[in-house]
């Protein structure tokens, strides 16, 4: 049973989707995320051991690579979509809530930016960390945030911007959603933004970085 | 299987496909020594005067707002930001003895959403560029670049979006208040590249920029020539901004290979060169990095940026870029006070000791001019493959392959095989070396390009089944 977990841990972090998948050349012909998942349950691992001891840890091990400069960003997305692959296998056990994430994390660029490549990197790093990730996409008022947030109730909210005109709806953003929802966590990041801004602007946490989200919601989950 | 997909592989469209408008099938600079900076064969003369590519090298002054939101409240504040940036930069360029000076305004979201404040800006600056050229003599021009708003849209309607008629408006009206220069960053085929890009899927680069950016260039590039012969402008160029900076960023962010970054900064040219083939006359772009090999094909003069531009990104070609410039920019530089005083002064005064050195060189001759330029070139070309491919000898190699094909698709991959080549001969013989984290991707990027077939046809019927069909609207670029 552990022998079948390492490879699924092996198939998720070299990124190794299905049986047919030619990525990683070394793994061709083998066994992939999907029926290694399959396998793994049919053998009476239970769901959740598979989210913590395989998929959890095998993309955190790959969110470290790349932090070290390890691998690029494609080998990352392979994982994640091996990844991809094993949950739509425990899809059923989220719905029945026999397995839970551990949390949720709403996710979206600011009002006037279109800008997203940093921002769809955040939700793909954030979600292969085991947290349930709503993607609202770019151009997104405060009203949308709110919606996701009333849906969403405890989940984390984090904002993006890449402009120095669209920053500066950061903190109207803010200010909606600490004004309703006061114990709301609020992440900002994006090219223009630091620390300073966020204190300035009452949010609770700037990372420069994916991993530093991940990190961090990880604290925030212990 | 998606509508399109289905109705594709009925051959339904497979007459509505072929694309094969390529107009340059030979370069007009086959010598790298007549890549040269300040000069072009087809030189740009401008209505105070510039020549640009005539012989010297002016300096393109870019800039942006300081942190601030863009509404009714701030309206005076956003034209006192223009104000203050084109004279305080006007001033500099008079004391420094400037031959004259581009000032680019590239708009922001609110200005072309709302062309008025767009056209108030470009009013506010011509009046201070007339006042200076009446008062002092000196020239400057006001290149006019509205951002493209089709993206707001998810899918974009490349072809249908409302947004059109303002970005066209803002063209139209900013012209006639004294925008002289027509550009755009635009963005057809972005909806894929994006993907693209952060999958290091050459295939996806290359039906993003030449099957999809092609046909959106050809769209949108008849619009604005047509628009500045109406008015007697000058329809500039178009910057692969938005796909191969985007990959030299991530490559700078160590997200990306960089030998990947210089191959989709080589296939961006057969995207970008359309604007010619439209009837575009240049000076191309400053972010567009593949304005090179667009000035070794077509001969027309450029823009470019480097070290200059390390206040709005960074990046590996910062004295290379110059090496056959004809307008030296600095990207983009928020209205901010430094201790020199405000940046886009402190920025003019940098551009215009660059050009004022590069003008000297060829001032003195043929001889001093090669000899900067080969130090620009050597301090900077085995560092880095982006900086490799754009030697003046690789340029034109290159640019050899990217007009050879009958189709942007055949042209695409041949002038990104070559750079390839180009890329495993210098590391063969060790003058530059790269990580095997950077080498592993080499093979796997060649068998890649070595899949792709001839023509459009079959390469469009290759990727549609690969392609997330709801990221694009297949109909807004005439598939």
């Amino acid at each position: 049973m552990e022998e079948l977990l390492e490879e699924l841990l092996e198939a998720v972090e070299l990124g190794k989707v299905d049986l047919k998948s030619p990525f990683p050349p070394q793994l061709r012909g083998m066994d992939g995320a999907l029926e290694l998942t399959v396998k793994a349950l049919e053998s009476g691992v239970g769901p959740q051991q598979i989210l913590e001891s395989a998929l959890v840890p095998a993309m955190d091990r790959v969110g470290k690579k790349f932090s070290e400069n390890k691998i690029f960003v494609p080998q990352m997305l392979m994982s994640a979509k091996a990844m991809g692959a094993s949950m739509t296998q425990l899809k059923p056990f989220f719905t029945s809530g026999e397995i839970k994430t551990k949390g949720t994390f709403i996710i979206g660029t600011v009002k006037g930016d279109l800008h997203d490549i940093g921002k769809n990197l955040v939700a793909m790093m954030v979600e292969g960390a085991g947290w349930t990730v709503i993607d609202l996409g770019v151009d997104v008022p405060s009203t949308r945030y709110l919606e996701a947030l009333s849906n969403n109730p405890g989940a984390v909210v984090a904002l993006s911007a890449l402009l120095t005109t669209t920053m500066v709806y950061m903190g109207e953003i803010v200010s909606d959603i600490k004004a309703q929802i006061p114990d709301a966590k609020v992440f900002i990041g994006g090219a223009p933004v630091n620390n300073d801004f966020c204190k300035k602007i009452g949010a609770d946490f700037y990372a420069p970085d994916p991993q530093g989200v991940v990190e961090h919601l990880n604290k925030l989950a212990s | 299987m998606g509508l399109f997909a289905q109705c594709y592989s009925n051959n339904k469209f497979s007459n509505t496909l072929k694309n094969s408008n390529v107009k340059y099938k030979s370069l007009v600079i086959t010598n790298p020594e007549d890549l040269m900076f300040g000069i072009a064969p087809n030189p740009v003369k401008t209505r105070r005067g510039l020549e640009i590519g005539g012989g010297q090298v002016y300096a393109e002054l870019n800039f942006t707002l300081p942190v601030m939101s863009i509404n009714e409240n701030t309206l005076s504040e956003v034209y006192g930001h223009y104000r203050e940036i084109t004279e305080g930069a006007l001033e500099r360029a008079l004391e420094l003895n400037s031959k004259g000076v581009v000032l680019e305004l590239e708009t922001l979201l609110e200005m072309t959403k709302t062309p008025k404040i767009g056209i108030g800006i470009v009013k506010i600056m011509n009046e201070i560029c007339e006042d200076y050229y009446q008062k002092y003599g000196l020239a400057s021009e006001i290149r006019l670049t509205p951002n493209d708003l089709r993206e707001f849209e998810r899918p974009a309607k490349q072809r249908t979006s409302a947004y059109l008629e303002p970005m066209m408006e803002l063209f139209e009206q900013g012209m006639i208040e004294g925008g002289d220069l027509l550009s755009i960053e635009s963005t057809g085929g972005k909806e894929v590249s994006d993907e693209a890009l952060m999958m290091c899927d050459v295939k996806g680069v290359v039906f993003a920029l030449a099957v999809l950016g092609v046909r959106d260039m050809q769209f949108l590039w008849k619009k604005i020539v047509s628009l500045a012969i109406k008015y007697n402008k000058i329809a500039a160029g178009d910057s692969a901004c938005g796909f191969a900076n985007t990959a030299m960023v991530l490559a700078e962010k160590k997200y990306i290979p960089r030998v990947f970054a210089a191959l989709v900064r080589v296939i961006s040219v057969v995207r970008s060169i359309v604007a010619m083939e439209e009837g575009a006359i240049g000076p191309d772009k400053d972010c567009g990095y593949e304005g090179p090999f667009l000035k070794a094909i077509t001969g027309i003069p450029i823009s470019m940026e480097g070290k200059t531009a390390a206040c709005a990104h960074l990046s590996p070609i910062g004295n290379i870029a110059s090496a056959c410039c004809d307008l030296w920019s600095n990207e983009s530089v928020q209205n901010i006070k430094l201790l020199s005083g405000m940046a886009p002064t402190a920025y003019m005064e940098q551009l215009e000791y660059d050009a004022r050195l590069i003008n000297q060189a060829l001032i003195a001759g043929t001889v001093p001019s090669h000899i900067l330029q080969q130090l620009l070139v050597a301090s900077d070309v085995y560092t880095d493959p982006q900086a490799l491919i754009l030697s003046p000898e690789n340029v034109i190699r290159i640019s050899k392959e990217l007009v050879k094909g009958d189709s942007y698709v055949a042209n695409a991959r041949n002038g990104a095989l070559a750079a390839l080549d180009i890329i495993e001969e210098v590391l063969r013989s060790g003058k530059m070396k790269l990580s095997e984290l950077e080498t592993g991707y080499l093979p796997i990027l060649r068998d890649e390009l070595n899949s792709i077939p001839e023509n459009e046809s079959d390469f469009v019927e290759m990727m549609m089944p690969l392609i997330d069909q709801s990221k694009f609207i297949p109909a807004e670029y005439g598939l």
